[in-house]
């Protein structure tokens, strides 16, 4: 992020310079060079990479972006939701069940996500918001188990089974395709542009007034309320623009994986997410993709046969242990080790 | 987002500002605020104080508007604002500042009263601006830092102040969303001699401008700077009236302590002891 907080100009008489104002707990060293390159070295991974790395590299973006989204309810407003795979799962829904047999533009099935999932997490927040705390998990994860035995057990969504997305969705300007997500190397790009987009985008919301006020209401929402601020809606504008974001993310797992079922809605979706932005380091942007990334990479790893020989197929077992593991060594998460290791490095001052 | 922006005319020192009547709270079957009314008025310093359980912080929750009252009525500037939320209450004028402090210890000075600030201009929608291009807000924190006497220390973390520092900052945040009235409960607590003086100056500077109420064990403070005190025991008034007349008041000595006080001179003596005696300070005395 932006190093920001730096007010030199006149204020009224008060006082002529501010200097730098320690801002937000939440500014991150090196401000958008970091990610920025992090940007330009995926851009070219394609030229190296085998088509099954790029794969993985796909996956690992689409789950950053679900993260990313996570990450804007627990790490900058405090809401701990354990049914976030609900909106991940409806928007991947919604894309599959819109694009029908034949196919559909992009132009209506990026909006469709968006709104179904935005509407959903409107509906389970007005309800869920009045709960804080441990209610809080428990009726977002009820709302998500509830959206998970809708699409398993009713015939609304192809039953436990899911649908196929026959078609992947393409996107035209004026007759030519500038777009097809068929397409591997256009698909992985699209997924690129879009984790950047979010990214920027929630980076800018945290830096705003708006993401000041959801760290005000984190850190102490009852003197937020004495200031003057209604809270509810904060917090309710959050828990759209973070459903709404999974929902994104949902519709680019349905074009991988050529598909839905319900597994998507599963609470052990959102237990993964979660999982991930602690691996990470809660309070952090970049914790929620490093997350992302060592959490896929683990999962791969301890599911490899190669790698463990029979104890693969108990990979359940083995990833718990390694994440305990690490949890335990560090606490602040892998963020935490990179701001660890360049203390270290950098001279004292 | 500003609601009904308060327009009468609160100067007129008199005019109560805030105006609660029969105020009551039931938690079950205790009454822990029964039937009581206070008045506020902009240039007067109004304390309340009672034993501990007395129902001090009880009837602050019901004037700042975070708990509902079971009876009564409350007035402000000109609105009836029972049923109003406390941020609306809040936006119209009604600040408050809590018995435990609740800054936000990981933010600037500057930014905890900034974003105290904000709740009156909250534009939340223009996510691209930087909060720090906020420059009213910035411009609203230094000067009531300033007013609190924390100017030097704008840019530090509000965690490392002193507990003093932290009770002048959770004034100075109060300031920031420019309270008519302001709500300080036990704004004094454990705060040493030189901090109790700097904050009493502050309050008596305040009080030219705001409507003050003080909820405050230490006697000696209240006793200085109070124009008003209110005498609560068991939820209920049992006094209200000018300072002078509090400390010889016969209800207020019996509730202090105790039926057998020895004389009206030695309770009052016992009660207001000039210059210390913080034994006193957390009466613990039976009511009547």
């Amino acid at each position: 992020m932006r190093s920001d907080g730096i007010v030199t100009a006149p204020l009224n008489d008060t006082r002529a310079e501010v200097g730098e104002l320690p801002d937000i707990g939440r500014r991150e060293a090196g401000g958008w060079a970091v990610p920025t390159a992090a940007v330009l070295v995926l851009a070219l991974l394609p030229l190296v990479l085998s088509p099954y790395a790029q794969d993985v590299v796909v996956r690992i973006a689409i789950y950053a972006v679900f993260a990313l989204s996570l990450e804007l309810l627990v790490g900058a407003t405090g809401l701990v939701s354990l049914g976030h795979a609900a909106f991940l799962g409806i928007g991947a829904y919604a894309a599959v069940m819109g694009s029908g047999e034949s196919g559909a533009s992009l132009f209506f099935l990026v909006p469709i996500a968006l709104a179904i999932a935005a509407a959903y997490a409107l509906c389970v927040g007005l309800l869920s918001l009045r709960t804080r705390g441990v209610y809080f998990i428990m009726v977002t994860l009820a709302f998500a188990q509830m959206a998970y035995f809708v699409f398993h057990d009713t015939k609304v969504g192809g039953g436990s089974d899911g649908i196929f997305l026959y078609v992947k969705p393409v996107m035209q300007i004026a007759g030519t395709t500038v777009l097809d997500l068929a397409n591997r190397a256009h698909f992985y790009y699209a997924v690129l542009v879009v984790l950047a987009a979010t990214y920027a985008f929630i980076a800018l919301l945290l830096g705003s007034r708006f993401g000041h006020a959801l760290a005000g209401i984190r850190v102490n929402e009852q003197r937020m309320r004495a200031a003057g601020f209604s809270t509810t809606p904060y917090k309710l504008a959050a828990f759209v623009i973070a459903g709404a974001l999974a929902g994104l993310a949902g519709l680019l797992l349905a074009v991988k994986d050529g598909g839905v079922n319900p597994e998507l809605l599963s609470w052990h979706t959102s237990g993964e997410v979660l999982l991930m932005i602690i691996l990470g380091g809660i309070g952090s942007l970049r914790g929620a993709v490093i997350g992302a990334i060592a959490f896929t990479l683990l999962k791969e790893a301890c599911q490899s046969e190669a790698l463990l020989g029979p104890l693969a197929s108990h990979w359940q077992l083995t990833l718990g242990l390694v994440i305990i593991g690490f949890v335990a060594a560090l606490p602040r998460g892998l963020i935490g080790l990179v701001e660890r290791v360049r203390q270290v490095g950098a001279p004292r001052g | 987002m500003a609601d009904a922006s308060p327009t009468a005319s609160t100067a007129a020192t008199g005019t109560p500002l805030l105006s609660a009547r029969g105020l009551g709270r039931r938690f079950g079957g205790l009454a822990a605020v029964d039937d009581v009314s206070i008045d506020l008025a902009v240039g007067q310093i109004h304390a309340v104080i009672g034993t501990n359980g007395a129902g001090k912080s009880t009837l602050v929750n019901m004037l700042s508007g975070e708990l509902a009252p079971s009876a009564g009525s409350v007035h402000f500037a000109g609105h009836d604002v029972t049923r109003w939320p406390q941020p609306r209450r809040a936006r119209a004028g009604l600040g408050r500042s809590y018995q435990r402090t609740t800054l936000f210890p990981e933010f600037s000075l500057a930014e905890n009263c900034r974003l105290a600030a904000q709740a009156g201009a909250p534009r939340p929608w223009r996510f691209w601006e930087r909060a720090s291009a906020d420059r009213a807000g910035l411009a609203t924190a230094l000067r009531v830092l300033a007013e609190a006497g924390l100017a030097a220390d704008a840019e530090r973390v509000a965690g490392t102040l002193s507990h003093g520092g932290k009770r002048q900052l959770e004034i100075a945040m109060c300031l920031a969303t420019a309270p008519q009235a302001l709500l300080l409960d036990e704004p004094l607590a454990g705060m040493g001699a030189e901090e109790t003086g700097r904050m009493l100056a502050l309050l008596t500077t305040l009080k030219a401008t705001h409507a003050i109420l003080l909820v405050e064990h230490d006697m000696d403070a209240v006793f200085k700077v109070a124009d008003r005190v209110t005498v609560m025991v068991n939820g209920q008034v049992i006094a209200s009236d000018v300072p002078e007349r509090i400390r010889t008041d016969r209800a207020v000595q019996i509730a202090y302590l105790g039926d057998e006080a020895p004389t009206l001179a030695a309770g009052a003596a016992a009660l207001l002891p000039e210059g210390a005696g913080p034994a006193l300070g957390r009466p613990g005395g039976r009511p009547r």
